[in-house]
Order: structure tokens, then sequence, then C-alpha cells
């Protein structure tokens, strides 16, 4: 828990009387008036009793001194005599009460979502107050229209599209904003078995790639990819929009030669013998966002202490995900038939990182998948950068205001902050893609830099 | 009574042979000994570690004969919004179908009347109905999520969509033929025209009627499945899709073989209500 006893006269930082090896056992360990039971309630109560605390005693050293010398419960006791806790828990519980308990979240069944759906097994939504249902969906076009006819409250997305959806491509304009990041990495190439000698994308002329929605990270990625190859997405192969999960069926069905997809399809397609993975998304651009968990505009109005409630719920989860300890936990709940049913093997392949290739090597990448929530605009500007070079966008861009507008780069800081987990102190940050620099300051600068791009 | 038993032992002989020759088709193949030389963690990744049990290809029918076991073993279980039992899928297939086809009725029936009775309008709407009569309930799911704005609703909408047409021209077309005889002694005996038509046309025109309805069930049936794999969520399409995602092939099959017995009880049913209809001129 983020915030310390202020009845306590050892707190500052961690657990400083040394007779516990963490602060929560050390606040377990204190009898009676521990406010803080873990539970939503109690971190509010927490948050009050500190405030008053701090009215009280400016200085951190007097408070101390005068809880040592009286005692934690006498303390409390003195001074809830002349301020009504209660009344004030009171008063911020309804203030903080959820406006909406019951909700509707979409999600696609890849391990891309591992956050946001493993939160519900492992109870993170019903320790916010929420009761979450996981709607599974048959495809992004789905998820996009499922979100704006309001069937779902939020929803697991592709990062670009809640982009596109606020500006109105390919669907009609309503603003859609990007809460966190679900992960990054965790895609690859993959290619059909027939292939395994044409390692070299310049023999790709003529190939059927699957990709799974338009305005896909996969897309842009295939398409930067293929050009820096000097092969013409737009000419020289043909890009299929095909659901993730059918994606291994037409591999095999041979309808198409490869695809940049989504795990666990990639794997899948290595598990069934169908096709290898010729290189893993982080080879392209290490650390690039996939999917982002996003809600309506609309919804954050109505509903921000709901919102918030959700937020720190996939804020824990994707800070659990992230430690690779608890990566074999979260392949055994999200692999059965309610979540993404999948084998578990599989998804610890994915997961883990040490997986079979499909071409007889074991490959060992620890970070081949990682769940950074932490929604960086520059990400955002890089999309559409791509948008506007393969013509999805005409005219003339407001990159930096868009940006600002989807990506709640300095929310997601400050629920990050209140959760004790580390976020970067700026939201634009430089990155490279296949060794070219990207700078989020000149982005028109670098999409003039490019040789192959769709004609304007 | 010998040609029914003659025609159930043939039938019986059909169903051996066919899984006699899948049997044979999915016999395991036997790959060798070079796999055991491979690389042993590669191959525990691969699935095919010794003891791993990994179903590989088409299912063969004993493995089938498992899936159908355990699945109408546990026909009701619910575990959680995306992992529902084959009965309880069957059941919003049924209420979808249900609903979308009871609205259809509804529509089809007095306005197939209203056409029969009126060559007039019978020549004036059937460009339209030649037109949407063709159109796949696909096409029509993305118009329908687009307005609805509701994807079960959509579900409903498309079931009745596509159901509406045979009822429809059935009706007009039977309401259409009625023997004028009737319709001219009738005439003569002065039968008030509510009357007529529900003491002598709807009778008349009852067996195309029904013919009508009976092809629409059997198509509501079919579009289902379309639809819900489109809309996912619930029903016997989401659960072909589910376990489409896992390149379960047991699962699908045997989703197959459900789908076709509840059509051909569908089709039984109203088979016996056409017969309870029909007449002998």
């Amino acid at each position: 828990m983020s915030l310390k006893n202020p009845f306590d006269p050892n707190v500052h930082l961690g657990c400083s009387c040394g007779h516990h090896s963490s602060q929560a056992e050390h606040d377990a360990a204190l009898p009676g008036h521990d406010a803080d039971d873990g539970s939503e309630e109690g971190l509010q109560r927490r948050v009050l009793h500190s405030a008053a605390m701090r009215a009280l005693f400016p200085h951190d050293a007097t408070r101390r001194k005068f809880i040592r010398a009286v005692g934690a419960s006498t303390a409390f006791s003195a001074i809830s005599s002349f301020i009504p806790f209660g009344a004030l828990e009171a008063i911020a519980q309804t203030r903080g009460s959820l406006e909406k308990k019951d909700l509707k979240i979409g999600f696609i069944p890849i391990t891309c979502a591992s956050p946001l759906i493993m939160a519900d097994p492992l109870g993170f939504y019903r320790n916010e107050g929420l009761s979450v249902t996981l709607n599974k969906t048959a495809g992004w076009a789905l998820i996009r229209d499922k979100m704006l006819n309001k069937e779902h409250d939020a929803s697991h997305f592709l990062s670009p599209m809640p982009v596109a959806i606020t500006m109105g491509l390919g669907s009609v304009a309503q603003p859609m904003e990007v809460a966190t990041i679900q992960n990054i990495n965790g895609q690859a190439i993959v290619l059909a078995n027939k292939h395994k000698d044409k390692r070299d994308p310049k023999q790709w002329k003529g190939f059927k790639f699957g990709i799974p929605f338009d305005y896909s990270i996969h897309n842009f990625l295939l398409r930067y990819y293929l050009a820096e190859h000097g092969v013409d997405p737009d000419t020289d192969v043909q890009l299929r929009v095909t659901p993730p999960p059918e994606l291994v069926a037409n591999l095999r069905a041979g309808n198409i030669d490869g695809f940049l997809g989504p795990d666990p399809f990639n794997q899948r397609a290595v598990y069934d013998e169908i096709g290898f993975i010729h290189i893993l998304s982080k080879e392209i651009w290490d650390g690039h966002p996939c999917c982002a968990f996003g809600v309506t505009g609309a919804f954050v109005k109505e509903n921000p202490n709901t919102f918030a409630a959700l937020y720190r719920a996939v804020l824990k989860a994707a800070q659990m995900a992230r430690d690779p300890k608890n990566r074999p936990l979260i392949a055994k709940v999200i692999a059965p038939p309610n979540y993404l049913n999948q084998p578990e093997p599989l998804l610890e392949q994915v997961l883990l990182g040490r997986f079979a290739d499909g071409l007889g090597n074991v490959r060992n990448v620890p970070d081949r998948v990682d769940f950074d929530p932490f929604p960086w605009q520059s990400m955002a500007v890089w999309m559409l950068t791509q948008m506007k070079r393969w013509g999805y966008i005409k005219g003339e861009v407001n990159y930096k205001q868009i940006a600002e507008q989807v990506f709640l780069a300095t929310d997601a800081r400050k629920r990050m902050a209140e959760l004790d987990i580390k976020a970067p102190a700026t939201n634009m940050q430089k990155f490279k893609v296949m060794g070219r620099e990207f700078d989020p300051a000149q982005p028109e600068k670098y999409l003039a830099s490019f040789a192959i791009r769709k004609a304007a | 009574m010998k040609d029914t038993l003659r025609a159930a032992v043939l039938s019986l002989l059909f169903l051996f042979t066919i899984v006699g020759a899948w049997h044979l088709a999915t016999l395991p193949k036997d790959t060798g000994a070079s796999s055991a030389a491979a690389d042993d963690e590669y191959a525990k990744l691969m699935g095919k570690g010794p003891g791993a049990k990994k179903s590989e290809g088409f299912p063969t029918p004993a493995q089938m004969g498992q899936a159908i076991v355990a699945n109408l073993a546990q026909p009701f279980y619910d575990n959680g919004p995306n992992d529902k039992g084959i009965g309880i899928q069957l059941g919003h297939s049924l209420a979808r179908v249900g609903a979308g086809y009871l609205i259809a009725c509804l529509v089809a029936i007095p306005l197939g009347f209203l056409i029969g009775m009126s060559p007039l309008l019978y020549k004036a709407l059937d460009p339209f109905i030649q037109v949407l009569k063709p159109i796949s309930p696909l096409a029509w799911m993305p118009l329908a999520l687009y307005t609805i704005k509701d994807s079960s609703v959509s579900g409903v909408f498309v079931i009745f969509i596509c159901s509406v047409w045979p009822m429809l021209i059935n009706t007009a077309y039977g309401v259409g033929a009625v023997r004028r005889d009737w319709l001219n002694v009738a005439r003569t005996l002065e039968v008030k025209s509510v009357r007529r038509a529900f003491q002598v046309i709807l009778p008349a025109a009852a067996p195309t009627i029904l013919t009508g309805m009976r092809i629409s069930i059997g198509i509501a049936w079919l579009v289902i499945v379309a639809a819900e794999m489109l809309v996912g969520g619930t029903g016997i399409g989401y659960f072909v899709w589910n376990e489409w995602n896992n390149l379960n092939l047991t699962n699908v099959l045997f989703a197959i073989l459900m789908i076709g017995l509840v059509g051909m009880v569908l089709d039984f049913m109203f088979a016996r209500l056409q017969k309870m209809v029909t007449y002998v001129e």
C-alpha cells in the first residue's frame, strides 16, 4: 500500500523499526488503530488520516515525536476527539462511490490482453468493487462497433484504433481514449513452412500476408519492415485483414503466405507445424506498443470514480504481469475456454519467452512480450506518421494535439504514482525503429525521409 | 413395414461404412524413430515430449465419441460469460431463432395474405421481394450493427430478414391460388370477408403457407450459425467459432452434429404440422 500509517511514529520510508521485513508486515503487527485493511475504504480512511495529521503537524519530525511520546492509540483517540474522522470518512465514501459497478469489457483472445483478462480470475476488478463481465469478441471491427454502440463500457483495443476512431477513420468519429497500453512487443512475422528458404524479404514479392486490422500496429510494422527491404506493401504484396484467431486456419489452408500477428497465434502456427517464426516484432521496434486498454471520452466524464477504479485494477494487473516470476501463473489463469482457450504450454512459451521457433531451434527471449502500461504520446505520433505515410490520413495532421487527446499519459502517470508504480517523467521520447531514429517533435521530417510511401 | 426395416438396416450399414472409412483414414501414422533423436526440449515445446497429449490433425472416431460423451455429460455447465455448456448455447440459439422467426411470421403471413388477395399489389411488390430475397445474412450484419446498435438485436434482425421471404412468397402464392369455385360458393352464400378469409382461404392455403414456414425455419437455423460466428457472445455459432480459435476440430465436428440434429428436429416438427393441415381435394 502506497500510503503509510500516519499514526506510526516510525513511518517515513519503508519499515524503519527494523523488526519487520516489509512495511506491510510492520503495519499488520501494529494493533487496533490501523486504518488500512487493504480495502478501498481502508485506503480512503488512510488518505483522510494522513491529511489531518499533515495539517496538525506540518513537520513530520514533530508528528513522530508526539506519537512516540503518547503512543499511537492515545494519539488517535485524542485527535479523533476534536476531528470527526467518522463523519469525514462517510463524506469521502460517498464522494468516492462508484457510479457504475457492473461493467462489460470486450476482448480478443490473445496474450496481448493478459492484464485485463487476468484481472478477472485473479480478482483485481472485484477488489475495486467492480463486477466485470469479460466478453470475448469475434474481431476488431466488432470491438469497434460494440464500443460505438456502448455495448461495452471499456475494451481491449489495438493501440492505433482509438486514434483512428477519434479521427473518424473507418468509423463514425467518436472520442476514444487510451488509458493504458496493454503490452509492448509480443508479435511476430510468421511464414508458412513452405517458405523456409525465403528468409530475405526481397523474395516476398507476390506474397499474401494476413494482418489483424487496418488500424493495427501489425499493419504499420509489417509495412515498415517490407518497405525498409525495398518491397512496396501496396503494390508488391497483398495485405489481407484477417481476425487473429483465423490467421492460423488461413495459413494452414494456404490462403496466406504469412502474417504479422499477435501471440499466441504465432506460436500456435509453430505448435501445429504450419509455419515458423521469421522474426519477432521486437526485432523491428523494441518496445513497440501493441494493444491498449481504452474507454470512450463520454464514459470517463460520466463515471470518473468507476474509471479510476478500473484504471487501478488494470495497472495493478499490468504490474503483476511485468514480473517474470508471475508469468506461469498468468498462463494458467488465462488458458481456460472462458478466456483464451489455448493449451497452457503454448501460453508459457509466449509469456516466458523460451520457445520453439519452428525451424528446429529453441530460442530464449525473456522480453518477447512485456506489459509496460505507460501510454507514451510519442507512440501515437509515430502511428500517425505511418497512417499518413500509407494514405490512411490525407492532408495536415496535428500530431501533438491528437496524441495528447487520445493517449492519457498524464493521467496514467498520476494513477501509477498513486500505486507506487514507477512512471516516466515525460510524455514523449525518441526511439528507434529498425535503426532509424524517430523524433516525435519532428514528425513531418521523419515522414519525408521514407523513399517508399503511398503517392500523395 | 418390411421396407422400413430394410431401409433401417441399410442406413446402419452406411453409418458403419462411413465410420470405418473415417477410422482407417485417421489411423495414427508412424513417424518413425527420427523424432526421438531430435532435441528433447524442442520436442517438448512442440508438444511432442514423452507423455504429451496433443491432438493432431483430424480426430479419430474414438476421439469424436469421447468428445460427444464429455460434452453431453454436462450440457448446462456455466464457467463464465465465454464458456458455457452445449445445452445453454443451443438454448441461446433457439431463443434467437424463435424470436426472429416469430416476428417474421407476424409480418409475412398477414402481408402475404394481402398480397395474395390483390394481384396488383403482388405485381408491384414482386421486384422488391426478388431483390431482397437472395441477400446473404452476412451481408445484412454490418448494416444491422450500424443502425440497430445492439449486437443481439442485430442477430434477431438477421434471422427475421432471412426467414421472412419464403413465408411471404408462399403465403401470397397459396392465397392467390385458392380455387375460384370455392370463393364463388362463399360469395353466393354471402359470407362476410373476415369469415371468408379465416374459414375458406386460410384452410385452403394452409398447406402452402406451412411449406413456406418449413423452408423458413430451415433457413433461420442455417443463418443463426453464421450470425453468431460473426457477433459472438453466446449460441452454437459462437461455440463453433470459439473452438475454431483453439483449432479443436473434434468439438467443431461435435457442434456440426448438434446443429444437424436440432435442424432435423425443427424440420420434423413442421413436417408434422404440415401433415395436419393437408387435405385431399
